[in-house]
């Protein structure tokens, strides 16, 4: 991963992602190979390393001991800073937390106390921040609000790492994402690149009669009575297509034309295309 | 230096914030005990000369608290944070095992010393009490408290399940605290009952600590507190390699 980049973590469920974050946090030990932040080993120089990152951890997890103030005091102390208030109160405040400072986190809704996970994994300013899953369970509001933020500070330099099931979102925020399935990496490269490689388009018509006329290039998906989905190669293809209809004197009803997005790409990687 | 202060304050808070349960309830039942043993022993029981049985009980009942409470501490804290998961923040945080096991020792230790004193001065209105050398008094209690601290952090660490912290509290803590001689001397016990009693580190603490009030005691105070300082230096090494391995904290 490279310095200031936004990157995506995607796979399906038990593919891994949630294993490599937590040996990237120290939270688990990789059997074999090594990793480092910002050169620094997350195992021998695991306090310059844990130093660099905040982590936003997937469970909704708080201590109902305390308010969401000192929780995120404690945790700024954790990482070795006395004082440091006006940056707690900037992020509450960017994270419409304010009014919530004194709030014991047990009364908190579960946006609430996700977003105070976020601040958490900000208190000490960390170049690099980890988001395993934000969004999940996170109303729409919530979501929108989060993404902004998380925009800002990844403009501001720091790097982003999201791991996300809604491919949607890493479709919308990755500059660069990587495919994991089975514990390996399947596909890494940018988000357009990826999105690139399978220039295919799916077209939808819906004609006036029940069988496609012969010559249509493509392939077909799914015929149900006059509706077709064929899946073209490129929108040369599609041109084909449309003369060939026109040419069989066969009258459109309906019709759309879908460019490539990442689920098409991850189900093809992931091996489970239809 | 931040981090491990953190961490200690943050545990103080947590029992502090509690503290009819976690200190104004351990001493009520320390009360208990000093009410109904004392009326049922009084004048019945006397084990060393001049010293009344209240006044004899009084010190072993605060070593007690102390102990207990020590234990709880560190114990419940630790397997609650497992339990909800809160512990990531720690575990995410660049903390060192030495820093953790410090933090979570040392507010054992200081809620240990809280319930005592609590015992102490709550009980100290009834009862005549001497104290003929209050450094053993202090030495004990630090050292005891650190030792129970140590192993409430090991059995916080090895168990999943509260029941599993609760077996270990019952099945160990407990008789080895009532066996220690917190309600009568050793002495009066037959000599199988008394070597074996000598093989239960709680009984150098209470004795020791004993000693501290009346300057006297069944075993050598000097002796007590070397072998307790033994038991708290094996316990801590354990302890440590344990928290350093990340056994049950990183997998």
């Amino acid at each position: 991963m490279r310095e200031g980049e936004f990157f995506g973590l995607l796979g399906p469920d038990g593919a891994g992602k949630t294993t490599l974050i937590s040996i990237i946090a120290g939270l688990n030990r990789a059997d074999a190979g090594s990793v480092s932040v910002h050169g620094h080993d997350v195992v021998s120089d695991f306090r310059q390393a844990r130093q660099q990152l905040g982590v936003v951890p997937q469970e909704l997890v708080f201590d109902p001991f305390f308010t969401v103030r000192e929780t995120l005091r404690l945790q700024a102390g954790y990482y070795g800073l006395r004082r440091n208030d006006a940056w707690i109160d900037e992020v509450m405040h960017h994270l419409d937390l304010s009014a919530k400072a004194d709030a014991n986190m047990r009364s908190l809704s579960g946006g609430m106390k996700r977003r105070v996970l976020v601040a958490q994994a900000l208190v000490h300013k960390p170049p690099v921040i980890v988001l395993d899953e934000p969004t999940a369970g996170v109303d729409v509001e919530l979501r929108q609000g989060l993404w902004q933020f998380v925009r800002r500070l990844n403009r501001d330099g720091h790097s982003i790492v999201l791991t996300t099931h809604y491919l949607e979102e890493a479709e919308a925020h990755c500059q660069r994402i990587a495919m994991l399935k089975d514990g390996r990496i399947v596909a890494l490269d940018t988000t357009r690149n990826l999105l690139g490689s399978f220039s295919g388009l799916e077209f939808r018509v819906h004609l006036d009669r029940e069988s496609l006329p012969a010559g249509v290039p493509g392939r077909v998906i799914e015929a149900d009575g006059g509706q077709f989905r064929l899946r073209l190669a490129n929108h040369l293809e599609l041109e084909a297509a449309l003369a060939r209809l026109r040419e069989a004197g066969a009258s459109i009803r309906e019709m759309e034309v879908h460019p490539p997005d990442l689920e098409e790409v991850f189900l093809r990687l992931t091996g489970r295309a239809s | 230096m931040t981090r491990f202060a953190t961490l200690w304050h943050k545990e103080l808070l947590r029992f502090f914030k509690v503290s009819v349960q976690t200190v104004a309830a351990p001493v009520l039942t320390a009360l208990l005990y000093l009410v109904i043993f004392g009326h049922a022993l009084e004048g019945r029981l006397q084990v060393y000369e001049g010293v009344r049985y209240t006044s004899f009980l009084v010190p072993g009942l605060v070593m007690m608290s102390v102990l207990q409470n020590a234990f709880a501490n560190s114990s419940s804290s630790l397997i609650q944070s497992k339990i909800t998961g809160n512990i990531v923040f720690v575990l995410l945080a660049p903390i060192s095992y030495l820093e953790f096991f410090a933090a979570y020792v040392l507010a054992a230790v200081v809620r240990g010393v809280v319930v005592g004193a609590g015992v102490l001065l709550v009980t100290v209105w009834f009862v005549e009490l001497r104290l003929e050398a209050p450094v053993w008094v202090l030495a004990f209690a630090l050292l005891g408290a650190a030792l129970l601290g140590t192993l409430g952090l090991i059995a916080g660490l090895l168990s999943d399940k509260i029941d599993q912290l609760a077996a270990f509290q019952n099945f160990v803590i407990m008789p080895l605290t009532f066996l220690s001689g917190v309600f009568y001397s050793i002495h009066s016990l037959p000599p199988f009952w008394q070597r074996l009693s000598h093989a239960n580190p709680f009984f150098y603490m209470v004795d020791g600590f004993r000693y501290g009030f009346f300057g006297v005691s069944d075993f050598p105070p000097v002796a007590s507190l070397a072998i307790v300082a033994a038991f708290l230096l094996v316990v801590s090494f354990v302890n440590l390699a344990l928290v350093k391995s990340g056994y049950k904290l990183r997998s």
